[in-house]
């Protein structure tokens, strides 16, 4: 049996960032992963590191994203003195275009309650009319009639950021096991195992972070993790010269120049095939805030399952029954990798998470007893 | 939105035999291919070609092809690209810009077979293309490339190459002919077929004579083979020598184009005597979904007068599928076919083993080799995100953007697949491939956007 | 540099490459007539600007991508010239102008 101070299940976003943060932190960390063949939201990713359509009646998931958007350079610099990889971040604020009077009115109302809900935390944000708009995004299409602004969108690039988030993770002295879809596993209060092909590992503590897998896995570690997948398409153009100048909520412009678009919301339970049907919803809704954009070749594009917990708000929970089992599970690997590893992951290594994260408990979602 | 019974993707030997068969059979159908004109790669121009062409008989023979099909009531649609099908059947074309769709209740995957990527130090370089490339301008204009031509690499088509080019005004500096002495060893055993394929081995024969006749240098058992140059191809160097050379004309065989079959997601096989994936199919082209086939190439290498043959095996199967036809009928048609299909590939298993790439082609040694042209993105990079516990294509695309670019892994799928079984030692059969997704060839925001409801809704019948 | 066979087809087009005017075959795809025109590679790649030729003349390297009649990365192997044609090569990521559309 080899001991480790922690066994992190899940190598995407969510699980290489929280081993990450274990490892930096001096532990001694296995991250297990499936094969190159699984569902594995993180190589389907946006890239947004996204803050201002984030928690509208759940300031507590403000904050956390906030948070975590305020972490992001200081990570993706650490990351890239230590591995070489740049994560692509940039953090020029983001815009959300609205098409219609009803959108843009809805827009501004949420925009208004986040800043109440924020309370003297604070959240800065602008409305923007065509005119303003216009002068910041080249080309605007006459159906944009106004936008939202804030300065704490930017975007990254996710693929960087899970090589960076792994090799990092070696650089610390990670082990990392692929291949591998944990199924059972012994519990115990502070002692887990689980068996590998070449024997058993241990560990007094337990992440899951098994994203999609999630929902089956953390029953046996006496935790709840009710995920749901909810598919998205993306389309990726061909590289142009650099002329967006921030990212919009569905339309960015890569370091390397490519234009992703999003996003669409598909309740197709696990089916990751693309629908044309979609893709075009994505382009007509692309062309509509930029017309040249249809010139643009489409290289690349794909369908992907989000991690969706029933409130899109993210779990995180640990384990009364067995206490250092914890869980991680959100939509926003991206955005939330900063607080993953430099907030989540300390709170495990301390064997208890915070107070402020007992709102995120899938307590949450348990029927209330009759009064 | 139209509907039509079978569906046939490519106008090679394979699909133009098919589509006409299909069509005397009474099955509506349509044959869709993204080149101009009629014979896929192998007949390429063969509508225009002239009487004293330099490309030889064996290239005539698909002419009455290109006739048959011309004569035919098949739907043809050049310059179309495929870029969705949805497994039920339903096909997302692209022509000039402009998106269609059609539903097909059968389709019937002909998209023949590319040239194995020759990942040499130096590939890169402008002036260093594949001999089949040279190949194809030959066939499409009659251009030759002026200067001093290497070709290098094995396998027929390169002493095919050669001749041609001799007899068209142009031949070549030199051949250097890289097939390791260990092919000639295994080629020389006794192997059932050498017989029956001698006409074949005949033929090559003949080409090797017909190569010498010209004057072009033959030299065998190259190793470590280079392009160098600064800007462009300047010298072929390898162990032991250099060439001064304007291009570099590579060929190391060819593999079966999968792509759309593994978009499709249908069951695929290495085929560790051809070293490549092929669909799994049955003696009738009939792949791990029902309502799909393929001929040709695209099957497994069998050349151009097999592809033929399977073309018409599977347009009869389809008939069949179809309820146009009854299995009696499709059996006793497909016998004599059967029989000249045996003597078409008797040759095959030999001429596998005397023209099986080196290890070097498939695992560049040097790490600083490109592995993927469209990222240029070098063989190191791929090995190091494979120790870091990349372990297979789809994680290494995730790593190093190897698969990103426009050739969807075309190019760099044996290359990045073969360097990931070398650094984990493991066998490519398990390595496995990419999925390669939508859109197959690239189209425009616009042509998308165009897109109209009634291209999705199911035709009523009237 | 590509040149015609000396018993190659006849008819000619003139097309414009690199504002240059060149006369090809009949049947000539827009690649080739880069090479026949003389020069040597037909684009530079977008991240790093290394210069590119044609590579398989088949449609599935990519390597080939030039602007055709204003339109940027076109598979030029793909693409049979017409008259007229203006053929340039693709240096690096296309540019975008806002204004269309």
């Amino acid at each position: 049996m080899q001991r480790y101070d922690s066994i992190v299940i899940g190598g995407g976003l969510v699980g290489s960032a929280i081993a990450y943060g274990l490892a930096r932190a001096g532990l001694k960390v296995a991250l297990l992963d499936e094969g190159d063949v699984a569902f594995r939201a993180a190589r389907g990713n946006f890239g947004l590191v996204w803050v201002q359509s984030k928690g509208d009646g759940a300031p507590h998931y403000h904050r956390w994203t906030r948070r975590s958007a305020d972490e992001w350079p200081a990570l993706a610099a650490e990351l890239e003195g230590k591995t070489g990889i740049a994560a692509g971040h940039q953090r020029p604020g983001g815009v959300h275009l609205c098409l219609g009077e009803d959108e843009l009115a809805a827009r501004r109302a949420m925009m208004e309650r986040l800043r109440v809900q924020a309370g003297n935390f604070g959240f800065d944000y602008r409305m923007l009319d065509r005119h303003e708009l216009a002068d910041l995004l080249p080309g605007l299409g006459p159906a944009v009639i106004g936008g939202s602004w804030t300065p704490y969108d930017g975007h990254a690039n996710p693929l960087a950021l899970l090589h960076a988030l792994h090799k990092g993770f070696a650089e610390h002295g990670g082990r990392y096991v692929p291949n591998i879809k944990v199924k059972e596993a012994g519990a115990a209060p502070g002692d887990f195992c689980i068996r590998l092909a070449d024997g058993e590992i241990g560990a007094p503590k337990v992440v899951l972070a098994a994203g999609l897998g999630n929902a089956e896995l953390a029953p046996r570690f006496g935790l709840s993790a009710p995920v749901k997948p909810l598919k998205g398409q993306i389309l990726v153009t061909e590289r142009a010269r650099q002329v967006l100048p921030l990212p919009i909520a569905t339309i960015r412009q890569t370091v390397e120049g490519s234009i992703m678009l999003g996003d669409s919301q598909e309740d197709a339970g696990f089916d990751t095939s693309q629908r044309p049907a979609v893709m075009r919803t994505i382009a007509r809704r692309a062309v509509l805030a930029f017309p040249w954009l249809r010139d643009l070749q489409i290289v690349r594009a794909w369908a992907a399952l989000r991690v969706m917990p029933p409130d899109g708000l993210p779990i995180y929970d640990q384990s009364e029954q067995f206490p250092g089992a914890f869980t991680a599970n959100c939509h926003s690997g991206v955005t939330l990798a900063a607080a993953h590893a430099n907030l989540f992951a300390p709170m495990v290594a301390a064997g208890e998470l915070d107070p402020a994260l007992e709102r995120f408990s899938a307590r949450r979602f348990d029927v209330p007893a009759a009064a | 939105m139209t509907e039509v019974e079978l569906a046939i993707i490519g106008a090679g030997p394979a699909g133009m035999a098919a589509a006409v068969l299909a069509d005397e059979l009474g099955l509506d159908t349509v044959l869709i291919d993204e080149q101009g004109a009629p014979g896929g790669q192998i007949y390429r121009a063969i509508e225009r070609v002239a009487p004293d062409t330099p490309l030889g008989a064996d290239y005539l023979a698909g002419r009455p092809l290109a006739a048959a099909l011309r004569a035919s009531r098949v739907d043809y649609r050049p310059n179309t690209v495929l870029w969705h099908a949805d497994p039920e059947g339903v096909l997302f074309l692209a022509t000039a810009g402009r998106t269609a769709t059609l539903t097909a209740r059968r389709i019937l995957l002909a998209t023949g077979a590319l040239e194995r990527p020759v990942p040499i130090p130096g590939w890169t370089l402008p002036g260093v293309m594949t001999a089949g490339a040279a190949q194809s301008v030959l066939k499409s204009s009659g251009l030759v490339p002026e200067g001093r031509v290497v070709l290098a690499g094995q396998g027929p088509l390169l002493y095919l190459v050669v001749a041609q080019l001799a007899r068209a005004g142009a031949p070549p500096a030199a051949l250097f002919e890289t097939a390791p002495l260990e092919n000639y060893l295994a080629a020389a055993r006794p192997v059932a077929g050498l017989w029956a394929g001698r006409r074949r081995l005949l033929e090559g024969l003949g080409l090797i004579a017909a190569v010498k006749r010209a004057g072009v240098p033959i030299r065998r058992g190259m190793r470590g083979l280079r392009a160098v140059g600064r800007r462009r191809l300047e010298r072929v160097a390898w162990e032991g020598g250099e060439l001064a050379a304007d291009y570099l004309l590579l060929h190391e065989g060819v593999i079966p184009n999968v792509q759309i079959g593994l978009a499709l997601q249908l069951r695929h096989e290495w085929d560790e005597a051809q070293l490549c994936w092929r669909p799994a199919v049955d003696a009738w082209g009939q792949t791990s979904l029902p309502n799909i086939a393929v001929a040709g190439d695209g099957g497994g290498i069998s050349g151009a007068g097999a592809a033929v043959l399977t073309g018409r095996l599977a347009a009869l199967d389809a008939a069949l599928w179809l309820g146009r036809i009854a299995a009696a009928e499709r059996d006793r048609r497909a016998a004599p076919i059967r029989a000249a299909l045996d003597r078409e590939r008797a040759f095959r298993p030999a001429l596998d083993r005397l023209c099986r790439p080196a290890r070097p082609v498939m695992v560049p040694a040097e790490d600083d080799v490109i592995a993927c042209r469209c990222e240029e993105v070098p063989v190191g990079t791929v090995r190091r995100a494979a120790r870091l516990g990349a372990q297979g294509p789809n994680q290494i695309k995730a790593f190093t953007r190897c698969g990103m670019g426009p050739c969807q892994g075309r190019i760099c799928g044996p290359v990045v697949a073969a360097i990931i079984a070398d650094t984990l030692g493991k066998p490519i059969a398990e390595i496995g491939t990419w999925r390669p997704r939508a859109p197959f060839a690239p189209i425009t925001l616009g042509a998308l956007a165009d897109l109209e409801a009634a291209d999705f809704a199911p035709q009523v019948d009237s | 540099m590509f040149r015609p066979r000396p018993e190659g087809p006849g008819a000619a087009v003139a097309v414009s490459i690199e504002g240059r005017t060149v006369t090809v075959p009949v049947g000539t795809s827009a690649a080739a007539a880069v090479l026949a025109a003389g020069f040597d590679s037909i684009r530079e790649t977008p991240v790093e600007g290394c210069e590119r030729g044609p590579y398989c003349m088949m449609g599935v390297c990519f390597d080939c991508l030039a602007e055709i009649d204003g339109a940027a990365n076109q598979r030029s192997c793909m693409i049979e010239v017409q008259p007229g044609m203006r053929i340039s090569r693709q240096i690096r990521a296309r540019t975008i102008d806002p204004e269309a559309g």
